[in-house]
């Protein structure tokens, strides 16, 4: 990760009106989102926007064309190319034509991505962005750090100190008095503009219409005042069908802001007349920059689902941390790193791509159902597979593959770890734990790890068998929930098998975009697991469950591996998250909960990969209320916790405030304990909470259940 | 019904609605309005109206009597503070009023001044955006315009403002017997 890249995250954490004025925003947005959709069903809703988006980039090329020949049978000019840098001049000769002096724009992210305002003004040309947050940034001289809200990262005494010298005046930084300021002085520069530019949020190729949404109302000005108008659009927002244009309307305005609809919108079909009785002059330019070639990519084809609401940005906990600009110049946050990725090129994606934790929740929210994070995924795959590996990562993994090696390492660090040990935690541990940093403290090594204490645990012999799959974490850090876990099956009468070759999931080198260590990582698993009888697979962690339910499939899939591909299917088949199990024997009556317990206060931390992934949310919550603990539920209970595996290693700056923001909401409910489902957050949480001092306790719920259960 | 649920939603996105039985009501109330708000001789006071063919002569004397004008340009569009347009459709749903607005005329008036009247028929008042659709489509229509409330910005701190470069007011009169003078 380049230092640059590091120094911008610096800053951007280190920008109290940035992260606060995100932050705001973002709590606010998931409950008006949520109040902008009531009464609509919004799987159904996404469910038809994915369809059409996806037909549409599966045409790209047909929709071009009759795009192209509706919008010219009504008079429009239309312009194709591939090129950037023959846009921006087909955009200056149309100007230079007219003896264009002055141009009126609202807001379009494809002239950004083309950056011909620069390109225009260099040719002497005055470009004037007029949706206010462009127009803020413009005066300021920097780029937009949110699609939607361009300016969001500037506080009123700033716009004012900008709007004071731009108009020679001193101004107080009254909101509604800049805003007027706003109107007074772009008002003339509509007038008198030559030109105006706009993007389209949707192309229409039924009727080579453009479609155009604003707020403020600048769009409208700029598509009627001016006597020429260029629209330029990325290809992937052409659709088939007007009907359609109905549908995305439903969701991009409450996707977007949170609006049941914007305060404009235009469907501009062909040119109509000026103001002064003449017909526009109306070119429509379809853009396709890399948007074919992402078309033709089996995995990237679905960013073209994009509808660009910026819902990815809003609910993302590491964009309200670092804002727009640590992403680039154009497009940002999680679609914006896979664009990135393709209209400029992968290795832009390099540093940007390392800040998803992976956490799933952008994916719960786009409208064109795009499965952001794992196309990030892919990215990474991808990017190590042209750069390869930092050797030190090179050498963890060569430990992590050979599971004795990796496993006599672990034993020989819970010695070495030891005089570091202060109570239960330590500051640092060798090998890939290492140089975690402040903010957090980590477990003990465990001295005896669960697959030695396994051996010594006395099992009732039961007819049913259930295979458990530790994971690293329980196995050499948590072993007391491995064994609260054979403690509760053998309450159901089920015998629990531990299968001594089984080892890391591969989800380190999988998150990592090492998949080669992952396939191997998932042969010896499956190996080891399918070797012996049993009816179920149990892990508690959420992670593994994750990795043998589904990773493993996608990682031979991405790698062409073929040979273990049945054996995984059955593998992911048979394997079970604990607490769904738990809720399935309690069902069949043969788990039951002693009577009248009354227990403490307890409150629920979701895991990203439990509840996003495995579908998995109300299990838990369900078990822990009729064992007797009362729930009180935190606020962002299911928000990451800033573990994210490696993440908290590669990523310790922005890993720690995320801590630092769960144990507040933890501590706000007031209970004595929190649960958990993993054990990942188990360890990020009582770590942060050990450092904080709260005498809050941390546990995974098979701790908490375990007592309560006859 | 319908109109009931357009109000509800179009004052909740700031719009003002009064609805009227028919034309003679509505053009009391309006002159009214108008003189309310300060309606006057300069430009700044003035009240632009892009009526096409919906006024009779007669119509259009009275409300020149009261200080409306009909010829509009870009630059007393741009002035004026009163802007009247007529708007063929509501959608319920959203509070939304939508129409036909190709001719040049009806955008000046309802994108520059600062208080926007518009005049809609009742009975064009539709559940939604797909019922829309299937009365005015662009087959028929250059520029089919959708109007929710008055021009907004959340663009600094957040903070709704109204009135950025359109109108600060949107006033919605709807009428349920609108036809006349065409």
């Amino acid at each position: 990760m380049g230092k640059a890249f590091k120094d911008s995250i610096q800053r951007a954490l280190n920008n109290g009106n940035l992260t606060g004025a995100l932050g705001a925003f973002s709590e606010a947005y998931t409950v008006n989102r949520a109040k902008a959709y009531e009464g609509i069903d919004f799987e159904e809703l996404r469910g038809k926007i994915a369809d059409l988006k996806a037909f549409a980039a599966a045409n790209l090329k047909p929709l071009s064309d009759e795009f192209t020949r509706n919008a010219e049978a009504r008079g429009a000019t239309v312009f194709r190319s591939d090129d950037p840098a023959a846009v921006r001049d087909y955009i200056l000769r149309i100007a230079k034509e007219h003896n264009v002096k002055r141009v009126v724009k609202s807001k379009s992210m494809a002239t950004e991505e083309i950056h011909l305002n620069a390109y225009l003004e260099k040719a002497g040309i005055e470009v004037g962005e007029t949706d206010l947050g462009e127009w803020i940034i413009q005066l300021a001289g920097q780029t937009p750090s949110h699609m939607v809200m361009p300016a969001i990262h500037m506080t009123r005494d700033e716009v004012s100190d900008l709007f004071s010298t731009e108009i020679n005046e001193r101004l107080t930084s009254d909101i509604p008095r800049l805003v007027k300021v706003a109107r007074e002085q772009l008002r003339p520069r509509f007038l008198a503009a030559d030109m105006g530019i706009s993007g389209g949020n949707i192309a229409v190729a039924e009727t080579g219409s453009i479609v155009l949404m604003t707020n403020e109302g600048n769009a409208r000005l700029v598509t009627s005042l001016p006597p020429i108008h260029i629209v330029l659009v990325g290809i992937e927002k052409l659709i088939a069908t007007f009907a359609d244009v109905a549908t995305i309307l439903k969701a991009l305005p409450r996707s977007a802001t949170a609006q049941q609809l914007t305060s404009y919108v235009s469907v501009i079909t062909g040119p109509t007349p000026n103001p002064d009785g003449t017909m526009k002059n109306m070119h429509i330019i379809l853009m396709d920059n890399r948007r074919t070639e992402m078309a033709a990519d089996p995995l990237f084809k679905q960013a073209l689902q994009c509808i660009r609401c910026a819902s990815c940005l809003n609910v993302c906990p590491i964009f309200r941390l670092v804002g727009g600009h640590v992403f680039g110049k154009v497009y940002t946050g999680g679609i914006g790193t896979i664009l990135t990725a393709w209209f400029d090129a992968l290795k832009q994606s390099e540093d940007i791509q390392s800040l998803c934790i992976q956490c799933g929740a952008c994916k719960d929210v786009c409208p064109g159902m795009i499965d952001i994070p794992g196309l990030i995924m892919e990215l990474r795959r991808r990017l190590v597979r042209e750069q390869g590996v930092p050797l030190v990562m090179k050498s963890i993994y060569a430990v992590v593959n050979n599971r004795s090696l990796f496993h006599g390492m672990l034993r020989a660090a819970s010695v070495a770890g030891k005089p570091f040990t202060s109570g239960k935690f330590i500051r640092h541990l060798p090998l890939f734990l290492a140089d975690l940093t402040d903010g957090r403290s980590l477990p003990a090594i465990a001295d005896v790890p669960f697959r030695d204490r396994f051996k010594i645990i006395n099992q009732p012999r039961c007819a049913e068998k259930v295979v458990f799959f530790a994971g690293c974490l329980i196995d050499f850090a948590y072993p007391e929930m491995g064994e609260a876990l054979i403690t509760t099956l053998n309450k159901a009468g089920i015998e629990v098998l531990f299968p001594e070759g089984q080892t890391c999931c591969g989800a380190p080198a999988r998150y990592s975009g090492v998949y080669e260590v992952a396939e191997q990582n998932a042969i010896d698993t499956i190996k080891a697991l399918m070797a012996v009888e049993s009816t179920y697979v149990v892990s508690a962690c959420p992670t593994c469950t994750v990795a043998l339910t589904h990773d493993f499939i996608s990682t031979f899939e991405s790698v062409g591996q073929t040979g273990w591909r049945k054996e995984a299917e059955e593998l992911a088949a048979k394997t079970l998250d604990f607490s769904v199990l738990i809720t399935k024997l309690v069902e069949e009556k043969r788990l039951t909960f002693q009577e009248g317990k009354s227990l403490a206060t307890i409150t629920y931390h979701d895991s990203c990969h439990l509840k996003r992934t495995r579908l998995v949310s109300q299990q838990p919550r369900e078990l822990l209320r009729r064992a007797g603990y009362q729930l009180s539920e935190m606020f962002e209970c299911d928000t990451c916790c800033g573990m994210g595996g490696s993440y908290s290693l590669k990523m310790p700056e922005i890993s720690a405030p995320m801590l630092q923001r769960k144990i507040r909401n933890i501590k706000a409910t007031g209970a004595a304990v929190v649960a958990m489902d993993c054990p990942g957050c188990v360890m990020q949480i009582r770590g942060g909470l050990d450092q904080d001092g709260a005498n809050i306790t941390v546990r995974h719920s098979v701790e908490l259940l375990v007592d309560t259960l006859q | 019904m319908l109109y009931e649920r357009f109000k509800v939603k179009a004052e909740a996105v700031s719009g003002e609605v009064y609805r009227f039985t028919d034309r003679s009501g509505a053009f009391l109330w309006l002159v009214d309005f108008l003189k309310r708000e300060g309606v006057g001789a300069t430009p700044e006071n003035s009240a632009l109206w892009a009526a096409g063919t919906f006024l009779t002569d007669g119509e259009r004397d009275t409300f020149r009597g009261a200080g409306i004008s009909f010829e509009v340009t870009k630059q007393a569009a741009a002035t004026a503070r009163f802007g009247i347009s007529q708007m063929a459709w509501g959608l319920a749903d959203t509070g939304t009023l939508a129409g036909n607005s190709t001719d040049i005329d009806q955008r000046l008036v309802s994108s520059l001044s600062t208080i926007h009247i518009a005049l809609v028929p009742t009975a064009g008042i539709l559940p939604d955006m797909p019922s829309l659709f299937s009365h005015l489509h662009p087959r028929d229509c250059a520029y089919l315009a959708m109007i929710t409330g008055p021009s907004r910005t959340a663009d600094i701190e957040r903070v709704l403002t109204i009135g950025v470069h359109g109108p600060e007011r949107l006033v919605i009169i709807c009428i349920d017997e609108y036809a006349g003078g065409e």
